[in-house]
């Protein structure tokens, strides 16, 4: 280790860390009323009123809005799994590669769904789907789940693009001199030097479907509602801090994720 | 041969043809499922906007099976209700010009705070990066509208940030910060930050800083290291963050509803509106188009660039 | 995820779907926010029929969705301006409203209204009008006209609302200008146009949720519906709510039979359920819009009773009236200078 000038460290870029720090200051700040009003007694969002829980209650004796939030998370977490596998096949299929024809037709499709204004995807959608509804009467989850699969898959992409392009070959290429079949060197080289690329972009898949209002809007069917579409018909009317309560316990419900993470991942650690 | 696919330095022949075509092939077989589901649900629905576009708006929406042109010449040409006179439609062009201004400022303002902070995750101690990656998606793991709706509480004339200000004495009459771009701005910011910070760290991760020790051992400043081999190095992943916040930026329509006050559209809205009470879904396709048009060119522009650093590493 | 646990988590999403189609069922389609929760409960109780309520936040969506087929609803709740619409498309099945048991508590005066002549295609569901809501302790002159908006006073200027809704919009700065609603005059649209582009700058923002903002006295005035006013008021008493003596907008939203329903008899049951004094009362208590059943009154929460938003004053009665769609051409008119009016 090289030692100079008494405490350089090499990693330390000036003022990087205070402006990291006040983004994530600032990615929770806005949060804090959000949750503080989940606990307002009065049904406004802006007036304070007393402590109560009672739209914790409301939240939780409302149908609507487990149904929606459970779809909500399972739609999520199917079309994200999914689209990240997709993705990643994709990824290699691109990167690092010698040229070939249509190399640049995959990678504009693969990302088209990034260009493309929702509600444009969103009423195209609805035709389509429209139409094959009426010819199969299927009126199941496959379309809002193939739905949001399309639009993930370039959010799942262009992570795991960017770390593979950053990976060197050397080690697959000395995994290939051991005798190493491709599949091999794919499985024990690739894709573990991979991962981290693998879990930003599925997680990036994740919160982009959670989020979707437009495009599920107009793919649902009856009683397909995810909570930003259950959300946004709010939205003309009134809000209540109903909402804020939901999202209080969505917030939770990540913290205790994270925390769990980090306690299994200490374990794998020792 | 194993291995043969990964070299790029054999002599050419019928092996290394060979080889090669295996590995396109291998390519293509990779790609087939992403592809099949992206035609299905995203290019394919595509080609009927395209044929949309040139078709009669139907009396109350939707389209009436009549062949025209008129939606394409009304994206750039104003035919003025009252006195028929032709003219450029300077409603689009401004709409279009305060899209691309705030989505482009969007883009630098997540970049300047999103590399930092990539930087710093990636600079963590290895077992803690995962947790500080959550703590980046932990407030998107509530709703697009939700976070607007929050950012709109605290730039409010009555919210945190002007009681605040109040409070100190910086201020003597509340900023009127909301219902202006600077609101969408900040809107859209909080809203896509931290799809530039995870392409960025995925990119930055793998990065070697022994680079780094090296050139502070021939005594290169900081800025000089930042800008000559950090940057150039994570490159993919500055472009990658770059094209996830511009292009949302570009079509977004809720952040700028709700925090813009609905009196300046921008091109999502405008495109909504042809769908929605406007009811022209002709020119609410050529529009969308025509942004897919101006996107599609930025984006070959990125690809190109792109390429030709790509080509220099990973071998 | 394990791919046996995706591919049975799969296998379960997907055969929920045939769960849908089973008897005792209703698919409902209306608007967020707008169902009383205790309605559907006292509906499920008495009939044994689950409901399952899906939302959609304007009528464009309403009517794409329906249109395009496929959707597996049974019952929508458009507005009556677009009720013709549906109609003039066959997406409606005439279900004979005004043979059903309950129709004889229909009020008389909605019993043939313009746009469903002889009330066969739909049963009332609210109703209301759009108006001027003003915060009287800024500004305490007359607020019966859309000059408020348009021509606003000083003491208004920067702090007003206006509803984005572009026909009803449009159709106030027709009807403050003197002109008649869809009408395709040029002159005069052009003289809305500058009106409405020279009105602009004087307002805060054109958007919805304004409750809270009067609460906060963020706004004093807005171009808005009346059962907002209402609950605006509940909280910020000095607010008051304009009737337009110039001619004001007035709405009702009713539920409609969807021609490719599946749970027809299910969905006949709950179009007479809500004829029925008590359940009428109970949807107006959730939105806090009038309806149209005689004999709720007594079902209705007792603010409701003596609300001058809810209940038209005699005086402004007169000036109210239901505005239809106006036709493809006239509405290109307005969308363009609604577009103008927003860039």
């Amino acid at each position: 280790m090289v030692i100079r000038r008494g405490a350089f460290v090499i990693k330390r870029m000036p003022g990087f860390t205070l402006v990291a720090l006040a983004c994530f200051f600032a990615l929770y700040m806005p949060l804090a009323p959000l949750v503080v009003y989940s606990f307002n007694e009065g049904n406004n969002i802006a007036l304070w009123e007393g402590i109560s829980l009672r739209w914790y209650r409301e939240a939780w004796d409302n149908e609507l809005v487990q149904s929606a939030a459970i779809r909500s998370l399972v739609v999520a977490t199917v079309a994200s799994v999914i689209a990240t596998v997709l993705a990643t096949m994709v990824a290699l299929a691109t990167t690092r590669t010698r040229p070939y024809r249509g190399q640049t037709t995959i990678y504009a499709l693969v990302n088209q769904p990034l260009i493309v204004p929702e509600i444009v995807t969103a009423v195209a959608l609805l035709i389509l789907f429209a139409m094959i509804k009426q010819a199969t009467n299927y009126h199941g989850y496959a379309y809002l789940i193939g739905a949001h699969t399309a639009f993930c898959i370039p959010f799942a992409y262009l992570p795991i693009r960017a770390r593979l392009e950053g990976m060197d070959r050397v080690l697959e290429t000395a995994a290939a001199d051991l005798y190493a079949t491709p599949w091999r060197a794919f499985k024990r080289v690739t894709l573990p030097l991979l991962l981290p690329g693998i879990f930003a972009g599925a997680m990036l898949a994740f919160v982009i479907s959670l989020d979707d209002v437009v495009i599920t809007e107009f793919v649902k069917s009856a009683g397909q509602d995810t909570l930003p579409t259950y959300m946004l018909g709010q939205l003309r009317r009134t809000i209540t801090p109903e909402i804020n309560a939901i999202s209080t316990v969505l917030l939770t419900v990540s913290v205790i994720m994270v925390t769990l993470i980090f306690f299994l991942s200490r374990k794998k650690a020792t | 041969m194993p291995g043969a696919a990964g070299r790029s330095t054999m002599p050419s022949g019928h092996l290394e043809a060979q080889a090669y075509r295996k590995e396109v092939k291998r390519n293509w077989l990779l790609s087939t499922p992403a592809l099949i589901v992206l035609l299905c649900a995203a290019s394919g629905p595509l080609l009927i906007m395209v044929l949309f576009s040139f078709l009669t708006p139907g009396d109350y929406g939707g389209v009436k099976w009549q062949w025209s042109t008129e939606a394409w010449f009304q994206v750039a040409f104003y035919k003025d209700i009252f006195d028929d006179t032709v003219s450029i439609a300077d409603a689009h062009l401004s709409i279009l010009w305060r899209s691309v201004r705030l989505s482009f400022l969007t883009t630098l303002t997540a970049f300047l705070l999103g590399f930092p902070t990539a930087y710093f995750i990636a600079t963590r101690p290895p077992e803690t990066r995962n947790i500080w990656l959550f703590l980046v998606t932990i407030p998107f793991w509530t709703n697009l509208l939700i976070r607007t709706f929050a950012i709109l509480e605290i730039i409010r004339n009555h919210g945190v940030i002007n009681s605040f200000l109040l409070g100190i004495g910086a201020i003597d009459q509340p900023l009127d910060m909301l219902y202006t771009d600077v609101a969408i701005l900040l809107g859209m910011t909080y809203v896509y930050i931290p799809l530039m910070i995870l392409p960025i760290y995925a990119s930055m991760e793998r990065f070697d800083f022994r680079l780094v020790e090296a050139a502070y051992d021939l005594y290169a400043s900081r800025w000089r290291v930042l800008r000559k081999i950090i940057l150039p190095l994570v490159k993919p992943g500055v472009i990658a963050g770059s094209i996830l916040v511009f292009i949302p930026s570009l079509g977004a329509y809720v952040t700028p509803r709700v925090l813009g006050g609905g009196k300046n559209l921008m091109l999502g809205n405008l495109i909504e509106l042809q769908f929605g009470q406007g009811r022209n879904w002709p020119l609410g396709a050529a529009l969308s188009l025509t942004l897919l048009a101006i996107v599609m060119i930025a984006l070959i522009f990125y690809v190109r660039s792109a390429q030709k650093d790509g080509g220099r590493h990973g071998h | 995820m394990k791919v046996a646990q995706k591919s049975l988590l799969a296998g379960v999403l997907l055969s929920m779907s045939s769960i849908a189609l089973a008897a005792g069922q209703l698919n409902l389609y209306n608007w967020g926010n707008y169902t009383n929760p205790k309605l559907i409960e006292k509906f499920e109780k008495e009939t044994g029929i689950k409901v399952t309520i899906t939302d959609y936040d304007s009528n464009e969506t309403a009517l794409a969705k329906v249109r395009a087929g496929g959707h597996g609803f049974d019952l929508a709740v458009p507005s009556h301006s677009h009720l013709p619409i549906w109609v003039s498309e066959g997406l409606l099945a005439n279900p004979r409203v005004d043979q059903m048991p309950n129709f004889k508590n229909v009020a008389d005066e909605w019993r043939n209204p313009d746009w469903d002549p002889g009330r066969q295609y739909s049963a009332p569901w609210q109703w209301g009008s759009v108006g001027i809501m003003v915060d009287t302790s800024v500004y305490s002159g007359d607020i019966n006209t859309f000059g408020i908006v348009l021509d606003p006073p000083q003491e208004l200027v920067g702090k007003i609302n206006v509803a984005p809704e572009m026909n009803d919009v449009i159709t106030s700065a027709i009807l403050y200008l003197g002109g008649e609603a869809c009408t395709g005059d040029k002159q005069l649209l052009r003289k809305v146009r500058d009106k409405l582009v020279e009105a602009k700058p004087k307002w805060k923002s054109m958007d919805y949720g304004v409750i809270e903002k009067f609460a906060g006295r963020d706004l004093a005035a807005s171009l808005y519906w009346n059962g907002a006013a209402f609950r605006a008021r509940l909280k910020n008493p000095d607010v008051r709510y304009g009737y337009p003596r110039e001619g004001y907008s007035l709405w009702a939203d009713a539920v409609v039979l969807l021609k490719d329903a599946k749970n027809v008899e299910e969905a006949k049951t709950f179009m007479n359920f809500i004829m029925a004094p008590e359940n009428a009362g109970l949807i107006s208590e959730f939105a806090r819009y009038a309806n149209s059943i005689v004999g709720s009154e007594q079902y209705m929460p007792e603010d409701m009773a003596t609300a001058p938003e809810v209940i038209i004053p005699k005086e402004f009665i007169g000036f109210g009236k239901f505005y239809p769609t106006c036709p493809p051409d006239v509405q290109k008119m307005y969308t363009a200078i609604w577009t103008e009016l927003q860039k």
